[in-house]
Parts: structure tokens; C-alpha cells; sequence
């Protein structure tokens, strides 16, 4: 009876749990990827200001809603603008950011290819 | 012809990056907010300051009235700085002065009211800080002047004789 109520209690609680520690991984990884506006070069999960602690009840409340990752960096985005996200997305403001490195990959790459192996 | 290619275009490559560094370096790195974005005005629900009773955000401006809000606390220094001036402006009775107290205890913010006067018709608590990340906002002080459900301008940090008589050319 024992182990019963025993394996009971387990089944309650672990599956709870799991959806817990989700939800903290998910919130933990969105406030990571917000910036702390108020602070120099601090994320909102880094900082304890009044603001980042907010935001971060803010994260909470948005995610209990059912909202997903990308619709809680859209909603930050229109309050406070694309400066919040630490990882931008591409747009006319940062094509350069992101088509850069790939331009310059594929130019070394064929200054490489002409000198090298089309001389043998 | 074939050995010509390659320096002109390693210059070209790093006339490129010099450029775009040169230029970035140019641009200030100091994050300003965007002030004069006309937004609309968030849905939020709120409690009223004395009473505690639950009030919607849409209840609270009408259309065709222009509203100044301002977020205060009573812990806040520069919110004691502007307070003479909101309470100038509502004298004048231009404009509606909504307050939105935030973070605070009520006994303190009532403190608060008793010394220097209470500018506001209406306010409203945040006891978390989420109504004022609702309007965007990244502290205390910060005053949106409203109009029509929209916000008109943004007003971070404490205001001053400067601001408030942009403002009363604003709502002119």
C-alpha cells in the first residue's frame, strides 16, 4: 500500500515538474535574447533592474497565454522596437549584418578557387 | 588580365568594409528611443489607486479629450522634481492628468500626495512594473500625452518648464 501511494505521489508530481522546468528553460531562453534597455550590455535574464524584473514577469504572464517564442519577441518588438532582440531579424536596417559574411565567404572563396586550383 | 583581378578586387572587398565600418562608426551607439511614434494606446486592466476597484484601460480615455500620463513613484527623486509643474498644468486645466503609480506601497504614495498635492483626475496602480512595460515605457518618470487613443508624444525622464510648454503648444 506503501509503495502504492508512493508511486501515486511520483506520478503526480513528475510530470508537473517536467512542465515546470520547461517553461523556465523557454522563459530563461527568451529573457536571454531580450535586452536590458535601461542597463549597459545586459540581457534582462542578467539584470535585476526594476525594469529587466518586469520584463520578466511580463515573459511569465505571455507565456502562461499560450504565446509562442517568436509572438513574445513580436510583441516586445512593437513596444519597444527592434533594438530589444539581441538576435535581429533580417530586415532593410540589417541585411548588410547578415548577407555580409556570406558575400565575403563567397568572393574569398572564389579569389581561392581561381588562384589555386585553376592554376594546377 | 587574370592577375589584375585579384588585387582589384581584394581593394574593392576591403574598400567595401572600410566603408561600412567608417559609416557605422559614425552612428551614435547610444540607444534613443523612438518619441514621436504615433501608437495606438495599450489594453491593460488595472485597480484604481484609492478605491482598489478593477477598471479596463478602455474606460479611461475618451475620445476627443487630451491626456497627459505620467508614471510616478513615491521613491522616485526626479518624479519630486516635476510635480510642481504637473501641478501647474493642472491648474491650467488644458489637459487631463492620468497617473499611474508604480511599484509603490499606497501609504507612501498617499505621503507622497499630502506634501506636494495631487495633480492627477485619475490614477491607476502597477504593482509589477507590467502596465508600464504595456506603454512601453522604461521607468519612472515617463508622461505620454494622449489624444484620441493615441499616443502623441513620449516624454522619458522628468519634465521641465522646456517640455511643458512644448506641451501646451502641442495641445493648442
Amino acid at each position: 500500500m506503501k509503495f502504492f501511494k508512493f508511486f501515486l505521489i511520483v506520478i503526480i508530481l513528475f510530470p508537473l515538474s517536467i512542465v515546470n522546468a520547461e517553461d523556465n528553460d523557454k522563459r530563461n531562453k527568451i529573457t536571454k535574447n531580450l535586452r536590458c534597455l535601461i542597463c549597459q550590455g545586459q540581457s534582462v535574464y542578467d539584470s535585476d533592474s526594476e525594469f529587466a524584473n518586469s520584463l520578466k514577469i511580463v515573459v511569465d504572464k505571455k507565456l502562461k497565454e499560450g504565446l509562442t517564442e517568436d509572438q513574445i519577441y513580436e510583441y516586445f518588438k512593437t513596444k519597444y522596437g527592434e533594438w530589444i532582440l539581441y538576435d535581429p531579424g533580417l530586415n532593410k536596417n540589417t541585411y548588410i549584418l547578415w548577407l555580409l559574411p556570406i558575400l565575403i565567404f563567397l568572393i574569398g572563396g572564389a579569389i581561392i578557387y581561381k588562384s589555386f586550383i585553376v592554376k594546377k | 588580365m587574370k592577375n589584375k583581378i585579384l588585387p582589384f578586387s581584394v581593394i574593392i572587398i576591403f574598400g567595401i568594409i572600410f566603408f561600412i565600418f567608417y559609416k557605422s562608426l559614425q552612428d551614435s551607439k547610444i540607444y534613443i528611443p523612438d518619441v514621436n511614434a504615433k501608437k495606438e494606446i495599450p489594453v491593460f486592466n488595472t485597480k484604481e489607486f484609492f478605491s482598489g476597484e478593477n477598471v479596463k484601460s478602455s474606460s479611461i480615455f475618451e475620445l476627443d479629450k487630451v491626456y497627459l500620463l505620467n508614471i510616478w513613484s513615491s521613491w522616485c527623486v526626479p518624479c519630486r522634481q516635476e510635480h510642481p509643474l504637473l501641478m501647474k498644468l493642472n491648474l491650467e486645466n488644458k489637459v487631463n492628468i492620468i497617473g499611474i503609480n508604480y511599484k509603490d506601497s499606497l501609504k507612501n504614495a498617499e505621503n507622497f500626495l499630502n506634501e506636494l498635492g495631487n495633480p492627477y483626475k485619475e490614477i491607476f496602480t502597477d504593482l509589477d512594473g507590467t502596465i508600464a512595460i504595456e506603454w512601453g515605457a522604461y521607468g519612472v518618470p515617463e508622461s505620454f500625452l494622449i489624444y484620441n487613443n493615441k499616443i502623441i508624444k513620449k516624454y522619458i525622464g522628468p519634465l521641465n518648464q522646456e517640455l511643458v510648454d512644448e506641451i501646451n503648444l502641442l495641445i493648442k
